[in-house]
C-alpha cells in the first residue's frame, strides 16, 4: 500500500461523493447497468479502503488517528478543519455504515430496477452514505453537524422520493422539519460547548472537560444544559419523544431507504454522538437520567403503537423507534458500550428485516396491508426464513444476536440503577412486546390461511441480487452477537474491551465475580422467558384463534383506537402547532406585515417618487416666462449660499 | 474721486432693472435688449474694480464681453428672426412647444 | 461736491433713467433707444474713470454694432406694440419681488463702508490702452484668438440661421 489510507481517510467519503455527482450528474440518460456500477463501485471501494483503514489502525497498535486535511473555519482563536479521527468507537461506525450500506445497494439495484428515476435514486444513496461517513468520521462537532444536516437532507430527498405523490413529499418535508427542530437544540448545545470551552474539537474538548466537577441530579449547570440540549437533537434525529413522529411516516420512500436509512444507520446518529460525548454526559446526572428516562419510555411507547399496526413497514417503524429507545437508555445508564454494540446488531437485524419486508412487498406485487397476505412461507422461502432469523434476533432469542445486546443493556440497567428498577421492568416489558408484535407480523404475513386473491397476486421470490444481501445479513445477526458474549457463557465481552479506550472499563464489579455471574444468569433467563411469552400469545392469538384478536380489538375498543392511531399525537400536533402557526404566518405575518407593511412601503416608496415628480414637473411648464424667473430665482439662491457668512455679519452688523 | 461702490450699486441697479425686464416683458427683443442691459452693467462693475485696484485685467476683461456679446447678438438676433418667420409672432408666452 | 461727483451722479442718473425707460416702455423701439442712452451713459462713465480705450469700444462696438443691429432687426420684423398675454402665472407673482430681492442683495453686498472694496488711489490708470494692448497679446493672447474664432462661429451661426428658404 504506497501511502496508508490512514493519511488519506478523506477518501472515504469522497468515494460515495463521487459516484454521487457522476450519477447525478450524467445519469440521467444511462442505463441501468451502468448507474450500477458506478454506484456499486464508489460504495464498494469505500468499504474496502475502510476496512483497509481499520487494519491499519490495528497495525499500529490501536492509537488514536487524528488527521487535519484544511482549515475549514479559522476565527480568532477558534479552529474548526475538515479533521477526520479514527478510533475505536469510528472503527465501529464506520464498518456498519459502510458494511451494511454496500449490502443494501446491492440490494437496491434489484428492487428499484423497474422503477423511473432510477439514477436519483442511487446519486441520492451515494450522498447519503457521503454525509453519513463524513458525520461518524468527524474530529470536531461543526464537521459532525456538516454531515448531521447532510444526511437529513439525502433523508428528505429520499423519504420523498416518488415526489409526485403527495403524501410522499409531505412525508419528507415532515421529516426534515422535525429534524430541523431537534438540530436547533444541536445548535445551541455546540454554541454552549464552545463558549464554555473555546474550542469544539473532540479530543480537546474532552481533555479540557475532564476536570470539571460532577453535576448532581438537580443542578443545571453548564454540563447539564449542553447536554440536554445535544440530546435534543439527538431525539429530533434518532426519533425519539417528542420528536419521532416523522419516522413512521417516513416509510413512504422506497423500503432500501427505510433499511439504510431509518434503520441501520441515520437514526443511530443520535446516539453515536451522545456516546461520542460521553464524557461530557457523565458529568451531568440529569442528562443521563433524562436521556435513559426518554429512551425507556419511547421503547414502550412506541413497542404499544406497534402491537396493533397493519402496515408491515409501519411495524417495523415503530420498532425502530423502540430499538433506538433501547440504545438510548444504554447510555443513560452509562453502559455506552452497551448501547453502541445494540446499535450495530440492531443494524444488522433491522436492516434485514426492512430488506425482506420489501422482498414480501416486492413478491405480492406493492400489497403493504398484513391483513391481505398469509401462507406465504411456502412460497416465497428465503426471504421467510431470513425474516424469521432477524425475528429471533430482534426478539431477544439466544443465540442470535439481539439477545446479547439487549441482554447486555438490560443488565447494565438493572445493575447500575438502585432502588426501583423501574427502567429495567419497563425495559423488560418492552422486550416481551417486542417479541409479541414482531411475531405477529411473521405469523400474520407468513401463516394461517392465504387472505389474498391468487389471481391478482403472483406471489414470485425475488432475484439473488435481493435475496444476496438478506443471506449475509441473516449470517450477521447470528453470529454478530458473539463479540460481547457475556461471561457466564465463556465468553470474553471483546466489544466492551475493545471500546474501552473509548469509554473508560466497564462499571466497576460492586458484585463478586460469582454474584455477578448469577446475576447475569438470572437475567439473561428472565429476558428470554419475556421473548417467550411474547411469541407463544402471538402464537395462541394469530394461528389458533384467528378470530381473537378482532373480538379483543372490539371489547376494547377505546384502547385499540387510541393505539391503532398512535395515540392522536400527529392530530396533538398539529392542533397545537402546526394549525396555530400556520395561523399566523398567513394572518399576521403575510396579511399584514409582508403585504400591508413590507410591500406597502416599498410601493409607497414608488409612489412617493411618482407624487414628488408630479410636484416638480410643474417647473418645466414650457412658458419660458416662468423659466425667466427660475432664473432668477437660482442667481439669487448662488448669491445667498456663497455669500451667507456675509450676510449673516451684515444682519447681524444691522441690528 | 468718486467712491468705488457708487459705481458698485449703480452696477446692482442696472443689473436689477435688467432682471426685472428680463422677467416681465413680453417682446423677444426687449428681453434680449435687457440680456445687454445686464452685460452692460457687469462691465461697469468690472471697469470700476480695475480704477480701485489700479489693475488694467478688469478692462482687458470687458473687452472680452463686449466681443462675446457681439457675437450672441448676432447670432440670437438671427435665432428671433427665424422664430418670427415660424410663429408670425414676437410674444415669447407663444414660444410654447415644449408645454405639455 | 467735486465737479467729478457731480458727473457722476448725472451720468448714473441718465443711466438709471434710461433702464427705467427700456423697462416701462411698450414698443420695442422705444426700449431700444433707451439702450442705446444707458450705454451713452456708461461710456461717459468709463471715461470718467479713465478706461478711455473701453468708452471707445463701446461706443463703436456696442452703440454703433450691437444696437443699431437691433434697430435694424426691429424694424425688419416691423416688431409691434406689446400684446397683453398672461400665460405665466409664476412670472406675474413672484416675478418682481425676486428681482427686487437679485437688486438688493446685490447692493448690500458691495454697500459696506469698510474697507474691503478699496477706493481708487489714482484717478486714473495711466497708460490704460497700452497696458491693454499689451497684456492682450501677451497674458491673454489664448482668449483673445479664441474669441476671433467665437465671431468667426457666430458670423456662419447667423449666416445659417437667417438666409432665406431654398425654394
Amino acid at each position: 500500500m504506497p501511502t496508508p489510507i490512514l493519511d488519506i481517510l478523506w477518501i472515504i467519503p469522497a468515494l460515495p461523493l463521487l459516484g454521487a455527482a457522476i450519477n447525478g450528474l450524467f445519469g440521467k440518460g444511462w442505463p441501468n447497468k451502468i448507474v450500477n456500477t458506478v454506484a456499486l463501485a464508489s460504495t464498494g471501494l469505500s468499504f474496502l479502503a475502510a476496512l483497509e483503514a481499520v487494519r491499519e489502525f490495528f497495525a499500529g497498535g490501536q492509537q488514536l488517528v487524528h488527521k487535519e486535511f484544511f482549515d475549514w473555519i479559522v476565527a480568532g482563536s477558534f479552529r474548526a478543519g475538515f479533521d477526520l479521527q479514527m478510533d475505536q468507537l469510528t472503527v465501529v461506525m464506520v464498518l456498519v455504515v459502510t458494511g451494511v450500506g454496500f449490502l443494501i445497494h446491492i440490494y437496491s439495484t434489484g428492487y428499484m430496477s423497474h422503477e423511473g428515476g432510477y439514477y436519483r435514486f442511487f446519486s441520492y444513496l451515494n450522498l447519503f452514505m457521503f454525509f453519513m461517513l463524513i458525520l461518524v468520521l468527524a474530529a470536531n462537532y461543526v464537521l459532525l453537524f456538516v454531515g448531521w444536516e447532510g444526511v437529513g437532507l439525502a433523508s428528505y430527498l429520499l423519504i420523498g422520493f416518488y415526489f409526485l405523490k403527495k403524501s410522499a413529499s409531505d412525508a419528507g418535508k415532515k421529516a426534515f422539519i422535525v429534524n430541523r427542530i431537534g438540530d436547533f437544540g444541536f445548535m445551541l448545545g455546540m454554541f454552549l460547548l464552545f463558549k464554555t470551552f473555546g474550542t469544539l474539537d473532540f479530543t480537546q474538548l474532552f481533555a479540557k472537560a475532564v476536570p470539571w466537577s460532577h453535576e448532581a441530579w438537580g443542578v443545571f449547570g453548564t454540563f447539564t444544559v449542553a447536554c440536554l440540549l445535544l440530546f435534543m437533537g439527538a431525539c429530533g434525529k434518532s426519533a425519539q419523544l417528542p420528536l419521532y413522529v416523522w419516522l413512521p411516516d417516513a416509510m413512504e420512500g422506497p423500503t432500501p431507504v427505510s433499511a439504510l436509512i431509518h434503520a441501520a444507520t441515520m437514526v443511530t446518529a443520535g446516539v453515536y454522538v451522545v456516546a461520542r460525548s460521553h464524557i461530557l454526559f457523565t458529568h451531568s446526572d440529569t442528562a443521563l437520567i433524562v436521556v435513559g428516562t426518554v429512551g425507556c419510555a419511547t421503547a414502550f411507547f412506541a413497542a404499544t403503537i406497534g402491537l396493533v399496526q397493519t402496515d408491515i413497514k409501519k411495524v417495523l417503524a415503530y420498532s425502530t423507534v423502540s430499538q433506538l429507545g433501547y440504545m438510548f437508555l444504554g447510555c443513560g445508564v452509562g453502559a455506552f458500550s452497551a448501547g453502541i454494540f445494540h446499535l450495530m446488531t440492531h443494524a444488522f437485524f433491522k436492516a434485514l428485516l426492512f430488506l425482506a419486508a420489501g422482498s414480501v412487498i416486492h413478491a405480492m406485487g406493492g400489497e403493504q396491508n398484513m391483513l391481505h397476505m398469509g401462507g406465504l412461507s411456502k412460497k416465497i422461502k428465503v426471504t421467510y426464513w431470513t425474516m424469521l432469523i432477524a425475528t429471533l434476533a430482534i426478539a431477544g432469542f439466544p443465540p442470535l444476536a439481539g439477545f446479547f445486546s439487549k441482554d447486555a443493556i438490560l443488565g447494565e440497567a438493572f445493575q447500575r440503577e438502585g432502588g426501583w428498577h423501574s427502567l429495567y421492568v419497563v425495559g423488560l416489558l418492552t422486550a416481551l412486546l417486542t417479541s409479541f408484535y414482531m411475531f405477529r407480523l411473521i405469523f400474520l404475513t407468513f401463516h394461517g390461511k392465504q387472505r389474498y386473491d391468487e389471481h391478482h397476486v403472483h406471489v414470485h421470490e425475488s432475484p439473488w441480487s435481493m435475496l444476496g444481501p438478506l443471506v449475509i445479513l441473516a449470517v450477521l445477526s447470528i453470529i454478530g452477537g458473539w463479540l460481547a458474549a457475556p461471561s457466564f457463557w465463556g465468553g470474553e465481552d471483546h466489544f466492551t474491551a475493545f471500546l474501552a479506550p473509548v469509554f473508560g472499563t466497564g462499571h466497576e464489579a460492586a458484585l463478586s465475580e460469582a454474584a455477578a455471574h448469577s446475576l447475569e444468569l438470572t437475567l439473561a433467563v428472565v429476558a428470554v422467558v419475556a421473548a417467550l411469552i411474547g411469541l407463544a400469545t402471538a402464537f395462541w392469538l394469530y394461528l389458533r384463534q384467528p378470530g381473537k384478536p378482532a373480538e379483543i380489538a372490539k371489547s376494547l375498543k377505546p384502547i385499540y383506537n387510541t393505539l391503532y392511531n398512535k395515540y392522536y399525537v400527529d392530530e396533538a400536533y398539529g392542533a397545537a402547532i402546526v394549525r396555530p402557526l400556520l395561523a399566523l404566518s398567513t394572518n399576521v405575518l403575510w396579511k399584514i406585515i409582508d403585504v400591508e407593511a413590507i410591500d406597502g412601503t416599498v410601493n409607497g416608496i414608488a409612489h412617493g417618487a411618482t407624487a414628488t415628480g408630479d410636484v416638480t414637473r410643474r417647473t418645466q411648464s414650457g412658458n419660458t416666462r416662468s423659466y425667466a424667473v427660475w432664473v432668477v430665482v437660482g442667481a439669487l439662491t448662488i448669491l445667498i449660499i456663497v455669500f451667507w457668512p456675509a450676510i449673516r455679519a451684515l444682519a447681524g452688523g444691522a441690528q | 474721486m468718486v467712491p468705488t461702490h457708487y459705481y458698485l450699486i449703480l452696477s446692482a441697479v442696472l443689473f436689477g432693472l435688467g432682471a426685472v425686464a428680463f422677467v416681465f416683458k413680453r417682446n423677444i427683443i426687449t428681453i434680449f435688449m435687457s440680456i445687454e442691459l445686464m452685460l452692460n452693467a457687469v462691465n461697469l462693475a468690472f471697469v470700476a474694480f480695475s480704477q480701485a485696484f489700479g489693475k488694467v485685467e478688469g478692462q482687458v476683461f470687458v473687452l472680452f464681453v463686449i466681443v462675446v456679446a457681439a457675437a450672441e447678438a448676432a447670432v440670437g438676433l438671427g435665432i428671433i428672426i427665424l422664430i418670427q418667420r415660424n410663429r408670425q409672432s414676437l410674444n415669447i408666452e407663444k414660444v410654447n412647444l415644449l408645454k405639455l | 461736491m467735486n465737479p467729478v461727483l457731480l458727473i457722476f451722479f448725472v451720468l448714473a442718473g441718465l443711466a438709471v433713467l434710461g433702464a427705467a425707460s427700456l423697462v416701462l416702455q411698450k414698443h420695442p423701439i422705444h426700449s431700444a433707444l433707451s439702450l442705446i442712452v444707458v450705454m451713452v451713459c456708461l461710456a461717459g462713465l468709463y471715461l470718467l474713470m479713465g478706461a478711455e480705450f473701453v468708452a471707445m469700444v463701446q461706443i463703436i462696438v456696442y452703440g454703433g454694432a450691437i444696437m443699431v443691429l437691433f434697430i435694424f432687426v426691429i424694424m425688419l420684423l416691423n416688431a409691434g406694440e406689446e400684446e397683453h398675454t398672461d400665460f405665466s402665472k409664476l412670472a406675474k407673482f413672484a416675478g418682481l419681488p425676486l428681482a427686487f430681492a437679485l437688486t438688493a442683495s446685490l447692493a448690500a453686498l458691495v454697500f459696506k463702508p469698510d474697507a474691503s472694496v478699496p477706493t481708487a488711489t489714482h484717478a486714473f490708470i495711466p497708460k490704460a490702452t497700452e497696458q491693454i494692448s499689451s497684456m492682450l497679446f501677451k497674458e491673454f493672447v489664448y482668449p483673445f484668438e479664441l474669441t476671433s474664432f467665437l465671431i468667426l462661429v457666430a458670423i456662419m451661426g447667423a449666416l445659417v440661421l437667417a438666409q432665406r428658404e431654398k425654394k
